[in-house]
Order: structure tokens, then C-alpha cells, then sequence
């Protein structure tokens, strides 16, 4: 993990570059990215967008435990995380999770595990808008389940 | 002083996101009946069971204690990625 694994923003980002500046070692042979997008459907129906709350601060202190933690358990040469706050729209870009090793065995379970972990320990939370007004997404037990298979 | 910070549907139902309180508490249970005891909304957003709480912003539990000079914050169960 370097100073600039974790990015917090407003803004989009874009996976070609992120893809570039993770495989800069010629010993990186396997790069594994994930990406997490606003969806039409979810405990609402119709959803036209959503809002993301965080806890500054704190958002960035579990995120980094996560990384550590992925490290000590996989062979990583280069991660980054990047989570988008505020006002999002359907079709939107969410979340970035981008993992480079030197195998993919490594690769995949460190991209999965830093996404299970993110879902249930960052202090991220989603207000879904809908037709019928807005609400607060619930937290899901499957997500909890993924995260428990770490253990 | 205790800086104490709501989250979420937590921060909406209280309709506060920041505030201070006197402290030491001996306990993150203690902080949050106090806050609890203002009644109507602060008991119905705090008496949740599945709140949870950091001090210093690492998650913690309801027995944990809270020094004078902390960070508290209650929140909902988390929903990002």
C-alpha cells in the first residue's frame, strides 16, 4: 500500500489509467480490477440514483486496515481503492478496487477480499432515490456472509 | 469534551450531525442513554439494535469506555462498495 492507494472523491475515474498505473513492475503478472455501478434495481424499485454519505476520517483509517490486512495475506505489488461520495447517477461508477501481483491466484482473492471487507467495515452509506421519494439502503446479510468467509 | 457525530438515517432521525457533550462516560452505553433521554427521536434513532458505534473512529462496542477528549460516533450498519 503506498500514500496514494486510497482516493476518496466526488469525481469519476477512469479504469484505463488506473490499469496503466498499476502495472508499471515488469515482474506484475496479473492485474485484477473490480468496479461497482449504480444499478436500476435494488430494494427499491426504479432506482434513479443515489446519494453516498461517509465518515472522513475514519473512511480512509478502515480502508487502509483493509489493505494491510489483504497484504499480509496475499503477494500484492500494487493495489488502489477509489470510492466516489455524493450524488450519483444510474450507470454511474461507484467503486474501484484494482489489485496487481505477480500471479492471479493472488490477485483475485485480494481484489475479492478488499470488496467483501470494504462492504461491511468502510463507513460508506447509500440513499437510494426512487420514484417514490428516497430512502436508506439496509445493510445486506449476504454481504456480511462473503466478509465471514475470510475468517 | 466529547465530540459526538451522527451518521446517516441516525443523523436525519436526530437531525444533527455534530455536537459536544461533557464527559468522561463510563461507558459508550452510558453516553448513549444520556443522549437517548432527550426522548422522541434521540430514543427512537439511538435504541436501535443494530446501531453501532466508533470511538477515535475505530468500531467498537457499547461497553467500551469513553475518555474525555474522544471522538463518538453512532452509525447505521455500513452499505458502500
Amino acid at each position: 500500500m503506498s500514500a496514494d492507494s486510497i482516493q476518496i472523491q466526488t469525481e469519476d475515474f477512469d479504469l484505463a489509467t488506473e490499469y496503466a498505473a498499476l502495472g508499471q513492475s515488469h515482474s506484475t503478472g496479473a492485474i485484477v480490477t473490480f468496479i461497482g455501478k449504480v444499478r436500476d434495481f435494488n430494494q427499491g424499485d426504479n432506482v434513479s440514483g443515489l446519494t453516498l454519505e461517509h465518515y472522513p476520517g475514519m473512511t480512509e483509517k478502515s480502508l487502509a486496515k483493509i489493505l494491510v490486512e489483504a497484504e499480509t495475506r496475499w503477494s500484492i505489488q500494487g493495489v488502489k481503492v477509489i470510492h466516489r461520495i455524493g450524488e450519483l447517477a444510474l450507470g454511474d461508477q461507484i467503486v474501484f478496487v484494482g489489485v496487481a501481483s505477480m500471479h492471479r491466484g493472488d490477485a483475485f482473492q485480494a481484489c475479492e477480499f478488499i470488496m467483501d471487507y470494504l462492504k461491511t467495515q468502510a463507513p460508506f452509506w447509500k440513499k437510494e432515490a426512487t420514484e417514490d421519494g428516497s430512502h436508506w439502503v439496509d445493510a445486506r446479510e449476504t454481504d456480511t456472509t462473503a466478509a465471514d468467509r475470510w475468517k | 469534551m466529547i465530540k459526538v457525530l451522527f451518521f446517516a438515517q441516525i443523523r436525519e432521525l436526530v437531525d444533527c450531525a455534530e455536537m459536544e457533550v461533557t464527559g468522561p462516560f463510563e461507558s459508550v452505553n452510558a453516553l448513549r442513554a444520556e443522549l437517548a433521554a432527550k426522548g422522541g427521536k434521540w430514543a427512537l434513532a439511538l435504541d436501535s439494535d443494530k446501531l453501532l458505534v466508533a470511538v477515535d473512529q475505530d468500531i467498537c462496542s457499547l461497553d467500551s469506555p469513553v475518555a474525555d477528549g474522544v471522538e463518538v460516533a453512532f452509525f447505521p450498519p455500513v452499505t458502500g462498495g
